[in-house]
């Protein structure tokens, strides 16, 4: 009869103290890469070629994404802001949308799904396959030479594709409001240049779009490196990437935008 | 600073009092469990210097563990264990890396880097520990690569190898430092007749061309009692019985017979231990004749 009642409290129990034991490891990683990144700095190679694997090669999802969310904004923007008279604000509308949420946002969304689920698969895949007991046996740290540049690479590349987010998804809302719809193209401009602050406005959403960088990197690494070396362990390691960087990336995103703005 | 361990890890690898010149690994009353599982019981053995020696035992029975310990990714709950005279267990930070520097391994599938082509794997260690210039990192990659008789394949993809391929590169990569010490983890698993040959051939002489030292942790009976100098068996985390291949060959003892010929049933049961019989299981329990 005890042990019916106790189970179920015993199991949360459980799940709870993995939860915070969990949480504990990845703080202690996070540091052990901080601790391990001078390799990172002093080979560049290493992270370079890292920042081509996660960066470059997200920048077709990136731009193309990045594009239509701007027609979207173009066309949605275009079809309120004509009830209110104000259909000139376009370009103000699309730009502060995309510079303060979306761009930073959106890009972080799409880079967890597209390099963060790479890079845990790597990591795993080669925990799975001993590489990383290998290079441990051969005196090699893996947190130098394997997870520490992967970091550095998606804190270094998540801004750069967020301004390239941003500058396609403009480029759409001027394909649309300006070439489809018909607004004056001075106007798209400057109404865009009078509401943009480059401080409050770029700058801020370049910093999210930075922690928003580390967040998805150190979630990516992390579950690649405690993943399962089995190939369930590995694929449920990868889906825990993206759901966990998504829910991550929101939150934060709140956390920010309460603080900047 | 890496000179000066290198020098300390050099004055303690060749001076060290505790260590009879022609003892190389020396593991004294180990004990050692994952949790509360006990992997290894009070396991003594000693691997004299330069020689090959095999620890044999069926899957789970702690064979890994004793590569483990030596590596020193693990370390054991009680006891000793001893490479050149050292306590591995009192190796931490760098001069737990300059031992590491000192030791090839070879893995049970090779775990090559698979990011990386066969040149690099190979020229991997050098470059992460020495500074070499480029053309004399070509030329020890392309004389390791030729010693496991694989010098073309030097711009493939691991993922363009067979196994047995993979694992040679494997074995060119563990052999670029030229390591005092070589531990092979199942080096057999695997492999078609003919390369697990070309493997066992390799094993036998890199031994004796480079004097090296070398464990290696195995269930291929025949392969292995053709090339080693000693063998230990492992089961239940003890040693059970050990001596040279010929010994090993003539061996009475009920469990190296049922070892060394396959059969399935012997000491070793072939059965599972089960709570309840078979005719309860099978519901048959309470009828009469059954």
């Amino acid at each position: 009869m005890f042990e019916t009642i106790a189970a179920p409290w015993r199991k949360l129990g459980h799940l709870t103290i993995n939860a915070i034991w969990r949480l504990g490891f990845a703080a202690r990683f996070f540091g052990a890469i901080l601790l391990y990144s001078g390799q990172s700095l002093t080979r560049f190679g290493l992270t370079i070629r890292e920042v081509y694997f996660a960066g470059v090669l997200s920048l077709i999802i990136i731009t193309v994404s990045g594009l239509f969310v701007g027609m979207v904004l173009g066309l949605q923007g275009y079809t309120t802001l004509v009830r209110f008279g104000s259909a000139d604000a376009l370009g103000a509308v699309v730009a502060l949308a995309l510079l303060r949420e979306l761009g930073p946002v959106l890009a972080a969304l799409l880079f967890a799904s597209r390099a963060g689920s790479a890079m845990t698969a790597e990591i795993g895949l080669m925990k799975a396959t001993e590489q990383l007991d290998a290079m441990n046996v051969m005196a090699v740290n893996p947190i130098a030479r394997v997870v520490a540049p992967r970091f550095w690479a998606g804190v270094l590349s998540m801004p750069v594709l967020a301004a390239l987010f941003n500058m396609m998804g403009i480029f759409g809302g001027y394909l649309v409001g300006v070439l489809l719809i018909g607004i004056d193209e001075g106007t798209y401009w400057s109404q865009m240049q009078n509401a943009v602050d480059l401080y409050v406005d770029v700058v801020n959403g370049l910093i999210k779009s930075l922690v928003f960088g580390a967040a998805v990197t150190l979630i990516a690494v992390f579950e690649g490196y405690d993943a399962q070396p089995t190939a369930a362990g590995v694929s449920a390691a990868t889906t825990r990437t993206v759901v966990t960087s998504a829910l991550a990336v929101l939150a934060l995103d709140f956390v920010l935008t309460a603080f900047m703005f | 600073m890496r000179p000066l361990f290198s020098f300390v890890a050099a004055v303690l690898y060749s001076t060290h009092p505790g260590s009879p010149l022609d003892t190389f690994i020396e593991f004294r009353n180990v004990s050692f469990a994952y949790g509360e599982r006990p992997i290894l019981k009070n396991l003594n053995l000693t691997v004299p210097r330069g020689k090959l020696v095999a620890i044999m035992g069926g899957s789970g029975s702690g064979k890994t563990t004793l590569l483990r310990l030596i590596s020193g990714q693990v370390r054991p709950q009680s006891g000793e264990v001893r490479v050149n005279g050292v306590d591995v267990a009192t190796l931490s930070g760098r001069a737990l890396y300059e031992h590491r520097r000192r030791m090839g391994m070879l893995f049970q599938f090779g775990a090559l880097f698979t990011d990386l082509s066969v040149f690099e794997n190979v020229a991997f260690p050098l470059r992460e520990h020495t500074r070499l210039p480029e053309s004399m990192i070509r030329d020890l990659v392309i004389m390791k690569l030729a010693a496991v008789g694989l010098r073309g394949t030097q711009d493939l993809m691991p993922g363009e190898l067979s196994g047995g391929m993979a694992r040679r590169v494997a074995l060119a990569r563990a052999i670029a430092l030229d390591p005092a010490l070589m531990l092979y983890d199942e080096p057999f698993t695997g492999l078609d007749p003919i390369s697990l040959g070309v493997i066992g051939h390799l094993i036998k002489k890199l031994n004796d061309t480079l004097g090296t030292t070398a464990l290696m942790v195995t269930h291929d009976v025949h392969t292995s009692l053709d090339i080693v100098d000693y063998v230990y068996f492992v089961a239940n985390g003890e040693i059970i019985a050990e001596g040279t291949p010929e010994a090993v060959r003539a061996s009475d003892s009920p469990w190296v017979r049922q070892f060394v010929s396959g059969q399935p049933d012997g000491p070793v049961h072939f059965a599972y231990p089960a709570a309840r019989t078979l005719a309860e299981d099978l519901g048959f329990q309470g009828e009469s004749g059954v």
